[in-house]
């Protein structure tokens, strides 16, 4: 009762300051959400568009979640996501048509994957070792990340076929397999699997415990003898390959190929959700799904009403405040170590000369 | 590259990357100011962005240029009372908070900017250029530099008087104070809380200001997310400048020039892809990084709320 309360109270305020805005702007917040709900949920084609937005969202949650676990605040999950969309998109028509699919696609996935983490390595590298916040370093990198994206997709991965800077297409039938009698790739099964095992990973093995107590307090982990810098580079080089791997999962799934330009800004949205759920890989899973539902329902409704779908980071964005807000009551005159406790020796940490 | 170094290319480079350098001079400022009193501001891009759309407004609304920069520093400083609020006060996670209100800024801009102008997409006049007696007869730099419009000399005037205060008052000691060891500054009986919300309502100000000067003198538009990161290099400028106001200034205009580097060089016949062009000044602030990273300097306190008797 106290979770749904915990997890129900920002959402609702948010979604009441949204209708505020709504209200202010002329437009009729009861059908906006209504059109949400009907599109996102309730329409059987548009819960499909729901569960087939799930796949990547709950890839990159589980590679969130690897990151904060260890008090990673790898905020480039965008600039990851995007340079391995770009990759498996540029390659992919080419490997499809040469190999088996079966086997294009692990390959495919491996390149995402590798795309993704090789971009973390560097703003890995600066906090391991000299303590420069990651925060900052990995928001860069998204930037790079997404020019250098649209830098392949305009020059070598370009399709000779379109005028509009494309790659070339993997042909529709040639896509991921889709659940039979559904729209549905089976990408969605992969990302479920994946937060199964981020979650038994993190609650019951060591490798998990490890990366929790880095995140609790590097101090403790460093006087227990891990390694922490070495820590710190493999669960941000993890993070950043869920990021790929959804990237390739979306490609190769819904896309089929990447245009110049195009950005879906998963990432900053689902730090809401992640911390909502408090990092547990399974908490997260209804979340994500209420975030499809208004992601998707959203872009129907932000259209019927002329307003442009930035208007669900406004409602991320209040999530965001009321959950801080909410914490903070919560945790009054309770000792309990939150997460602001783990954030404070992050940043205590990185303050230092290293 | 002989004849990359014409008057018109350098001309060009130099006062583009003043017009492009000022808004990250004017929020670096503030997020040095911020993080030297221990708050580290995520959320100033958003404040940049609030500060755009204001200051874009009120000059659509007023038609004077000043009333709209003035707009948009108390747009960026509202924001900032948040900050104030959420992390100063009441001690909530300043990444949180600021991740927080970077997304309500850039849904809320855009939001009420396709509401507002979906249709008509409106642009401002430009501001007339005030050149300076005797120094915009210089050959090349007069002209660039010294003939620029009037808030760019008062931008500068600003980031003169901020050094002077941080550096030469009892203000700047206890902002200093309040990032380094705010118990000491307790005990000599300023109020840490106090200290820090004036700074955060400086960074505020001054990262709206930024914005403005985007939003009015440089682009003469509104565009939704126009701020396109400038809020985060401006974050890394001041971590990598050790809170000295020389090197903020120095960093911005280096970065305002890679910035204007393409104009300049499709003026003598060079033309670079955009999206390397995007992309170079991040490229530069990383490696500046990488180099300097034994040197980038935060504040101890920085991102600590500060509660008196907690160890």
């Amino acid at each position: 009762m106290k979770g749904i309360v915990r997890v129900g109270g920002p959402i609702l305020l948010a979604l009441l300051a949204g209708g505020v805005l709504l209200v202010a702007l002329g437009r009729d917040p009861f059908s906006f959400y209504a059109d949400i709900l009907s599109r996102g949920l309730l329409d059987p084609s548009g819960v499909q568009d729901t569960l087939v937005r799930m796949a990547p969202l709950l890839l990159m949650a589980s590679g969130l979640i690897i990151a904060f676990r260890a008090n990673i605040w790898n905020i480039g999950g965008d600039g990851q996501f995007l340079l391995a969309a770009a990759a498996v998109a540029g390659l992919g028509p080419w490997l499809i048509g040469v190999l088996p699919n079966v086997l294009a696609f692990l390959i495919l996935g491996l390149i995402g994957a590798t795309v993704g983490a090789a971009w973390t390595l560097v703003p890995a590298y600066l906090k391991a070792n000299f303590g420069v916040n990651e925060i900052v370093t990995s928001l860069m990198f998204t930037f790079v990340g997404v020019n250098l994206g649209n830098l392949l997709i305009k020059g070598p991965f370009r399709s000779t076929k379109t005028l509009v800077p494309h790659t070339d297409v993997i042909p529709f039938r040639e896509l991921l397999p889709k659940i039979p009698g559904t729209r549905i790739h089976v990408g969605l099964l992969l990302a479920l699997l994946a937060i199964l095992i981020v979650h038994y990973t993190m609650t019951r093995t060591s490798f998990g415990l490890r990366l929790r107590i880095l995140g609790s307090s590097p101090r403790a982990a460093a006087h227990i003898g891990l390694h922490t810098a070495r820590l710190t580079m493999i669960s941000f080089a993890l993070s950043g390959a869920f990021m790929g791997l959804a990237a390739a999962v979306e490609i190769l799934g819904v896309w089929g190929y990447m245009r110049a330009d195009w950005n879906p800004g998963f990432g900053l949205p689902l730090f809401a959700l992640v911390f909502l759920a408090r990092l547990d890989a399974v908490g997260v899973i209804p979340l994500v799904g209420f975030y499809g539902v208004i992601s998707m329902g959203g872009h129907y409704a932000a259209r019927r009403a002329d307003l442009p779908d930035d208007f669900m980071l406004v409602i991320v964005g209040m999530i965001l405040l009321f959950m801080a807000l909410a914490e903070y009551f919560a945790s009054r005159g309770d000792e309990r170590p939150s997460l602001a406790g783990g954030l404070r020796a992050a940043l205590r940490r990185g303050s230092g000369r290293g | 590259m002989g004849d990359l170094l014409t008057a018109a290319f350098v001309s060009a480079l130099l006062s583009g990357g003043v017009m492009a350098g000022m808004p990250l001079l004017l929020a670096s400022l503030g997020e040095a100011i911020s993080e030297r009193a221990g708050v580290l501001n995520i959320g100033l891009e958003g404040m940049m962005l609030a500060g755009a759309y204001a200051g874009f407004v009120a000059v659509l609304l007023t038609g004077s240029h000043w009333l709209g920069l003035g707009a948009g520093l108390a747009a960026g400083m509202a924001v900032s009372v948040l900050m104030v609020g959420l992390c100063v006060r009441l001690g909530l996670s300043q990444i949180v908070v600021g991740i927080a209100i970077l997304l309500t800024a850039e849904g809320v801009t855009s939001v009420l900017h396709r509401a507002q102008f979906g249709t008509t997409y409106p642009r401002l006049g430009s501001m007339a250029v005030l050149q300076l007696p005797v120094l915009s007869g210089i050959p090349v730099v007069g002209a660039s530099l010294f003939s620029q419009p009037a808030p760019v000399y008062a931008g500068l005037g600003l980031v003169v008087a901020a050094w002077w205060v941080l550096r030469s008052t009892n203000f700047g000691l206890e902002l200093r104070a309040a990032g380094e060891k705010p118990e000491a500054l307790d005990a000599a009986g300023v109020s840490v809380v106090r200290t820090r919300s004036l700074a955060v309502l400086c960074a505020g100000a001054l990262a709206g200001l930024g914005g403005a000067y985007m939003s009015i003198i440089g682009a003469g538009i509104f565009v939704p997310f126009m701020t396109h990161g400038a809020g985060f290099i401006a974050i890394v400028l001041a971590m990598l400048a050790r809170g000295r106001a020389a090197w903020v200034v120095i960093g911005s205009f280096a970065f305002g020039m890679t910035v204007s580097l393409a104009t300049a060089l499709q003026l003598v016949g060079v033309f670079v892809p955009i999206d390397l062009v995007n992309m170079l000044p991040f490229v530069v602030v990383l490696v500046a990084l990488v180099i300097f990273a034994r040197r980038a300097y935060l504040p101890s306190a920085l991102g600590l709320p500060y509660q008196r008797g907690s160890r």
